[in-house]
């Protein structure tokens, strides 16, 4: 182990998945530590292969099918941006795009997307550059804990891109699916606005 | 020393948390990592008989199952299991006997390969009991309440009631005007957003490194060490960033527990998340049942009062906080009682939640003081002045400061509270029935102990560490804002460590004492790398500081500067380079000035504005101004933000915010933020904050703090409005829509 406080130097298989790419299905997303197992022997343990394009890089995994999308991300790709606050599609807090629509991750299963494109909160700044939307929730002060950030983030693209929020109740009403236990409500409003003013 | 201290400053965690770079207790990542799932408890009080693990360890990947019958070896006393902020009592153990003290207690942990596997395999634990009767109802428990304990020191003292003044049975019979009511506050949950979570790794030689969701690394690190007999040395807590807390990580929860137990077990590294509604097996804030007599004269001053509160706790500890004090503090009064009884509840034990005591205490004491307006027909704002305190009515001191005329004026004025017609039901907006209610509110300004350590590099960066908690109130920026200034250099040159138990020693984070206790802390100790500084600087050749004193020196642009004479300077660098150093680092304990002789609070006016729909009996909270008086802000956005999120706290508690038990079973029925409502975004509109300017000199930087102070009143202001708005006086919250529907 290194300095805990940035972790242990062990990054669940992510990088050997990016490397492994589309080229086979082979199970790199074991769980951290554990031993690589054989495509036949996952196929026998009721591991089920899936792909999926994640912030645009493709991802070929065998998982357990009852693996969430957002375990998936958390758990054995390491995009632990994407929270989970409860886990039955209460909070919002794992909200994702899916093709551009927000979806709450840990409603649905990963195989389910096989062949998707994912955005993830790591995936919304365009290389060194903040999304307008970070840009702006940080100019609010649109967070404090910053646990439902991600979430609150990622609805926001999508309603953005949806089009469909032209006012703040509009806004209010659209960005309800994501719980701020912290009350940041009219900061994330006003910095929504200006995100939109922007782009 | 200015600069940055007062002025409007962007988290400087904020690219991490908008990035979701900031790491939280369950994204630490170890090899060889195991998951646990808890299996929890179907009853709410007995014992364990039998547990059937047969089905969970056929399950593939199933690594073990932990239960009371084979966990490791923990202490068997409750001093070992007392942290820094436990109440009285026998604090609960997890895991460690056959014992079911309430419905969802852990008692039994599955590990698995993956969280899949754990999860299904603890749907596969079979558990017999025989099951004991009992109590989970306040209401059937009255006849059975416990004063709260006589305190056996000081520190104790600071929540019992306060001693009775005069004669208030004959004073209230005797007043020109009198306002009985009983109100009542239901549990409620904190609901922050993170789960509560432990990722425990466990080293090579037994060491243990803790990621948890914590408020208090320390506590944490104490705990363990407690309940497990190990070495400070042996046990490492972390928690950089916390998603929300509220007073519910104030305690090490048995999450962690359960996350060392198979760590030590199995010898190796392991996860127990909570699941959401696990998470309502944890501590609550305690439902509360107050009565309050109120007498007065035809003046509208004050001649009795007498309040008597009701709140609950578990079996096994004694859980309560100061609540009849804010009206014995607040109001002046010649006769009063004061009364705080218990009631013992199969649950677990109560806990602090965000204003704990005066969140629930001060909303019956100024819906009182709003329904003895009416009686008295003045107006309620006009009340609280004729009744305004300049001396703390416990105690007969003075206040440090207490600017809270400024919030009332300051507070009216932005609403246009002048504007208000007093007649319940005569104000309209598009056919919603609209309601004005305003309200007061008093926290405390404290400041406790801390520890700061500061390294100052030669170039002008600087590293300040302090095992204190962020957990969204801004800590991280504040820091770096008064140590910037402390040290003369940009914010962008500070880096700040905290929220590891290895930095130096700090209280939990709670209580709004940390602002206080870490930014004067901060000062401390860049004091003593100045004097450092200065120490070496004298002996450099032609010093231009030779005969300056400690307190005469400033840094400021890199440069170790006189303050009488700003020509007399050197560069830091260069004293550094002269003493043969790269970097001077200090490390000291700042403790509050003892300051008995004056009250230190914290108070707030807000005025509150609701439209009702009259069919219907929907209440939205159109607009609240929120005016502070708070002592020396440090950051004008955070700490708006601090105060907003109180406003929507108190919109939840006022309208919506209810954890319901099933008393056949003693369990919580809508364990879930779906069923246990708390706002979204569709319920905030219109928030205004306010602070008023309130210099103070308790402590040198004058700051008092806010996590609490927002929330206290907010309730009452909400509810005087639907009063206002729809003639109906609702006592017990939440204020729901069939509480008010059917008002004409």
């Amino acid at each position: 182990m290194t300095d805990p406080e940035d972790g242990p130097t062990f990054h669940p298989t992510r990088r050997d998945v990016i490397a492994a790419g589309a080229v086979v299905p082979i199970a790199m997303a074991l769980p951290p530590g554990a031993a690589a197992q054989s495509p036949s022997v996952a196929a026998a343990s009721g591991r089920v292969a899936v792909s999926l394009t994640i912030n645009g890089t493709q991802h070929v995994l065998t998982i357990d099918p009852r693996t969430t999308l957002l375990d998936l991300l958390r758990e054995h790709l390491d995009l632990t941006g994407t929270k989970k606050g409860c886990d039955q599609g209460q909070c919002g807090a794992c909200t994702v795009l899916s093709d551009g629509r927000r979806i709450n991750s840990c409603l649905t299963f990963a195989v389910m997307f096989e062949g998707r494109h994912i955005t993830t909160i790591e995936g919304l700044a365009a290389g060194g550059t903040l999304h307008p939307l970070q840009q702006a929730f940080i100019d609010h002060d649109a967070f404090q804990c910053g646990y439902c950030t991600p979430g609150q983030l990622c609805s926001a693209a999508g309603l953005m891109a949806e089009g469909r929020a032209k006012t703040p109740d509009e806004i209010r009403e659209l960005m309800s699916g994501n719980i701020c236990r912290c009350g940041a409500y009219p900061n994330i409003v006003a910095a929504i606005q200006q995100a939109m003013g922007r782009s | 020393m200015a600069g940055y201290i007062g002025t409007s400053q962007s988290r400087i965690d904020g690219v991490k948390k908008v990035t979701g770079a900031a790491k939280y207790a369950a994204e630490f990542n170890a090899p060889g990592l195991a998951y646990g799932s808890i299996v929890a408890s179907t009853i709410a009080k007995g014992r364990i008989v039998h547990i059937d693990t047969s089905g969970a360890k056929r399950v593939p990947s199933v690594i073990d199952v932990i239960t009371h019958q084979n966990r490791p070896s923990m202490a068997d006393n409750d001093k070992a299991y007392k942290d820094d902020v436990a109440p009285l009592g026998s604090p609960f153990r997890p895991l460690y006997d056959n014992r079911v003290m309430f419905n969802g207690q852990p008692i039994a942990l599955v590990v698995a390969e993956t969280s899949e596997v754990a999860r299904d395999a603890a749907s596969r634990i079979r558990v017999e009991y025989t099951e004991e009767p009992h109590v989970t109802n306040l209401f059937q428990q009255l006849d059975a309440t416990i004063s709260v304990p006589q305190p056996t020191n000081p520190s104790e003292a600071v929540f019992t009631p306060p001693s009775a003044r005069g004669t208030p049975e004959q004073a209230l019979a005797s007043a020109a005007v009198r306002h009985e009511g009983t109100y009542y506050v239901p549990i409620e949950n904190h609901n922050a957003m993170e789960l509560f979570t432990a990722t425990a790794v466990y080293e090579p030689g037994g060491k243990l490194t803790v990621y948890n969701k914590t408020q208090g690394v320390q506590n944490v690190q104490r705990y363990v060490c407690g309940v497990f007999g190990m070495k400070p040395e042996d046990v490492r807590v972390l928690s950089p960033f916390m998603g929300g807390g509220f007073g519910s990580g104030l305690r090490p929860n048995f999450e962690v527990v359960l996350a060392v137990q198979a760590a030590l077990a199995l010898r190796r590294p392991v996860r127990v998340v909570l699941t959401r509604p696990q998470m309502y097996a944890l501590g609550y804030r305690p439902a509360m049942l107050q009565r309050i007599a109120i007498g007065a004269n035809s003046g509208g001053t004050l001649d009795a009062i007498t309040h008597d509160v009701i709140t609950v706790t578990s079996q096994n500890e004694t859980f309560f906080r100061q609540e009849t004090g804010w009206s014995a503090l607040l109001y002046k009064s010649a006769n009063a009682t004061y009364a705080h009884r218990l009631a013992r509840l199969d649950r677990p034990t109560s806990s602090d939640q965000r204003a704990p005591g005066a969140a629930t205490a001060v909303y019956a004491l100024e819906c009182a003081m709003d329904e003895l307006a009416v009686a008295l027909k003045i107006d309620p704002l006009d009340l609280r002045m004729r009744c305004y305190s300049d001396r703390d009515q416990i105690r007969d001191r003075p206040y440090s400061s207490k600017a809270l005329r400024e919030c009332y004026a300051q507070g009216a004025a932005a609403f246009g509270w002048d504007k208000r017609n007093p007649a319940p039901r005569s104000m309209r907006d598009d056919g919603d029935l609209v309601g004005w209610g305003m309200a007061t509110g008093v926290w405390d300004a404290t400041q406790m102990p801390i520890t700061v350590r500061i390294a100052l590099s030669a170039i002008g960066h600087a590293e300040v560490a302090c095992a204190t908690s962020d957990i969204g109130t801004g800590t991280y920026t504040i820091m770096a804002q008064v140590a910037a200034d402390s040290l003369g250099i940009p914010l962008e040159n500070v880096s700040i460590k905290l929220g590891d138990s290895a930095l130096p020693p700090s209280p939990v984070e709670g209580g709004s004492w940390i602002a206080a206790s870490v930014s004067n802390g901060i000062a401390t100790t860049a004091a003593a790398i100045r004097e450092n500084l200065l120490q070496i600087a004298k002996t450099m050749p032609n010093t231009p500081l030779a005969n300056v004193g400690p307190d005469d020196v400033a840094l400021a642009g890199g440069d170790l500067v006189s303050r009488l004479d700003a020509t007399r300077a050197v560069a830091i660098v260069d004293v550094m380079q002269h003493g043969g150093i790269d970097r001077i680092a200090q490390e000291k304990t700042t403790s509050p000035v003892q300051d008995e002789d004056r009250a230190h609070n914290t108070h707030s006016a807000t005025f509150a504005e609701v439209k009702v729909d009259e069919q219907l009996g929907v209440i939205r909270v159109a607009r609240v101004v929120s005016a502070v008086a708070a002592g020396r802000i440090l950051n004008t956005k955070t700490a708006a933000s601090q105060i907003l999120g109180s406003v929507v706290w108190g919109i939840g508690m006022a309208l919506q915010e209810e954890t319901l038990i099933d008393h056949r079973f003693g369990r919580v029925m809508n364990a879930n933020i779906a069923e246990y409502h708390v706002p979204v975004n569709a319920d905030v509109y219109d928030i205004k904050v306010i602070f008023v300017d309130e210099p103070d000199d308790s402590n040198p930087l004058g700051v008092k703090g806010l996590g609490e102070i927002g929330l206290v009143g907010v309730a009452a202001a909400i509810a005087n409005a639907v009063y206002h708005a729809t003639g109906k006086r609702v006592r017990d919250l939440p204020i729901t829509l069939d509480k008010v529907i059917g008002v004409a």
